[in-house]
């Protein structure tokens, strides 16, 4: 682990207007995450989890304050440029799994590789590897809709890596999925985390989820509660499940 | 200086962001396929408007035709000039009307449910262009087929008509090249109404953040 910071924040808010109330989400949150590490940002519903979630995947921008991605102010980044970021630099994991309907699982993986330029076998080939390493290789030519949510979500991980990103963003990727599958692909997370490298922010409220993070931090009203390392959460996971 | 750097660098950057006409034609289509009912049914929304226009152009090309060259009477049967003229032109204005607002309602419909697709392709890294033409590509098409479907059917059902109604009479004096005329600014019609209506929902949701995007429930 490198001492680099893949992405920081620096004092973030976000206000939404909702008709004539100002509903402040973010009250200022200050970040930064490592390379290589796998965070947990934790909270009840209401929290502002996603709404940081979004504005740290540059889907989103913040009312006040700044974000950096690979030491990149986002904000100051135009059109292309942020597509650029999102196409390379970032993968997403979504609670509904937001595959595009219309195609096969391959082609729902190989589609950013389309964007970032490749073509061909090469392509073909690294889509059918990356559906491979997430145990979906003889599922690549199902569309979504004859995949579980399980495999879908597992075509999601795929698509996410597919240019190789430096962060990869999950938003609630347990959040409809049962336990057992749910446990799966915070596993399959878990090892590509360690395989590749590759960092991994996940907005959740999924306690099964502590236990594979390198630091959690808790999210209360908007701002940050607390920011814990794994070691020193003393929760039993398992127990908590009654499995 | 600054600028002109820029410029060069997000030239760069245009050229690492792609996707190849070729491609977009074929997830285009696909996306027709795939959603063959969906698409029929937004056809038919075209064809129905595009016909019923059409309908109404035929009819008045025909008549005014007959008004002129038929025989006695026929003509005498067809009634006053003037009240063709004026009724006539009452239909084809409101035609033209519920044929506007047909397609685009289709249109519209056809794109907002697809708010949150057009979200995920940015999150992968679509430019607003591709998102742009991926629909200028359907919505032309959806537009063709039903605006051109569409003319030959309404032009066919009223040239029937009249000649049930007026007898060969209405070959005698077929209006033919009038109608093609009508036929072809309909077709133009349909294929620019449905463009448009399906471009600006689309441009819009691609301008839009895609977290907004992703979110609007339609």
């Amino acid at each position: 682990m490198t001492d680099q910071n893949v992405v920081r924040t620096k004092n973030v808010t976000k206000v939404y207007q909702m008709g004539k109330v100002f509903v402040e989400a973010l009250k200022g949150i200050d970040l930064e995450i490592k390379t290589g590490e796998y965070i947990s940002i934790m909270g009840p519903s209401g929290s502002g989890k996603s709404t940081l979630f979004n504005i740290i995947g540059g889907l989103d921008k913040p009312t006040t304050g700044q974000v950096f991605i690979d030491e990149v102010d986002v904000a100051q980044l135009d059109a292309y440029e942020l597509a650029w970021l999102r196409c390379r630099k970032i993968g997403y994991i979504f609670q509904t799994f937001n595959l595009i309907p219309v195609m096969t699982a391959l082609e729902n993986v190989t589609l950013p590789m389309i964007f970032a330029g490749m073509s061909g076998d090469e392509m073909i080939e690294k889509g059918r590897k990356l559906l491979e390493m997430v145990g979906l290789g003889d599922r690549a030519l199902h569309k979504p809709a004859e995949l579980s949510g399980g495999q879908q979500q597992r075509v999601a991980v795929a698509r996410a890596l597919a240019n190789d990103p430096a962060v990869v963003l999950a938003d609630e990727p347990t959040g409809n999925l049962d336990l057992k599958t749910g446990k799966e692909i915070i596993e399959l997370l878990r090892r590509l985390n360690k395989e590749k490298n590759v960092t991994i922010i996940s907005a959740t409220h999924d306690l099964k989820m502590l236990d594979v993070s390198d630091r959690i931090v808790w999210i209360r009203d908007g701002k940050i509660d607390r920011i814990e390392k794994r070691t020193d959460v003393t929760l039993e996971v398992g127990e908590v499940e009654g499995e | 200086m600054e600028k002109n750097s820029d410029k060069i660098q997000n030239k760069a950057i245009q050229k690492q962001i792609k996707l190849p006409l070729m491609k977009s034609i074929e997830i285009s289509f696909e996306s027709l396929r795939i959603r063959f009912w969906r698409s029929f049914i937004t056809i038919g929304g075209i064809f129905l408007a595009i016909a019923f226009l059409m309908s109404i152009f035929t009819s008045t090309s025909i008549n005014l035709a007959l008004a002129k060259g038929a025989s006695l009477e026929v003509r005498s049967r067809l009634g006053e000039m003037g009240d063709i003229k004026a009724s006539q032109m009452w239909l084809v204005v409101l035609s033209l009307m519920a044929c506007t607002v047909g397609i685009t309602n289709a249109m519209l419909m056809s794109v907002t449910e697809r708010y949150r697709e057009i979200g995920t392709m940015k999150c992968l890294g679509a430019l607003d262009s591709f998102i742009v033409r991926l629909f200028l590509i359907e919505s032309g098409f959806l537009g063709l087929v039903g605006s051109v479907s569409g003319a030959i059917a309404g032009t066919t059902i009223m040239t029937l008509v009249s000649i049930i109604r007026y007898g060969s009479d209405v070959i005698a004096t077929y209006p033919f090249f009038e109608i093609l005329k009508y036929g072809i600014f309909s077709i133009v019609i349909g294929t620019v109404l449905s463009i448009i209506a399906a471009i600006y929902p689309a441009y819009r949701a691609a301008k839009m953040t895609p977290a907004d995007a992703m979110r609007t429930e339609v």
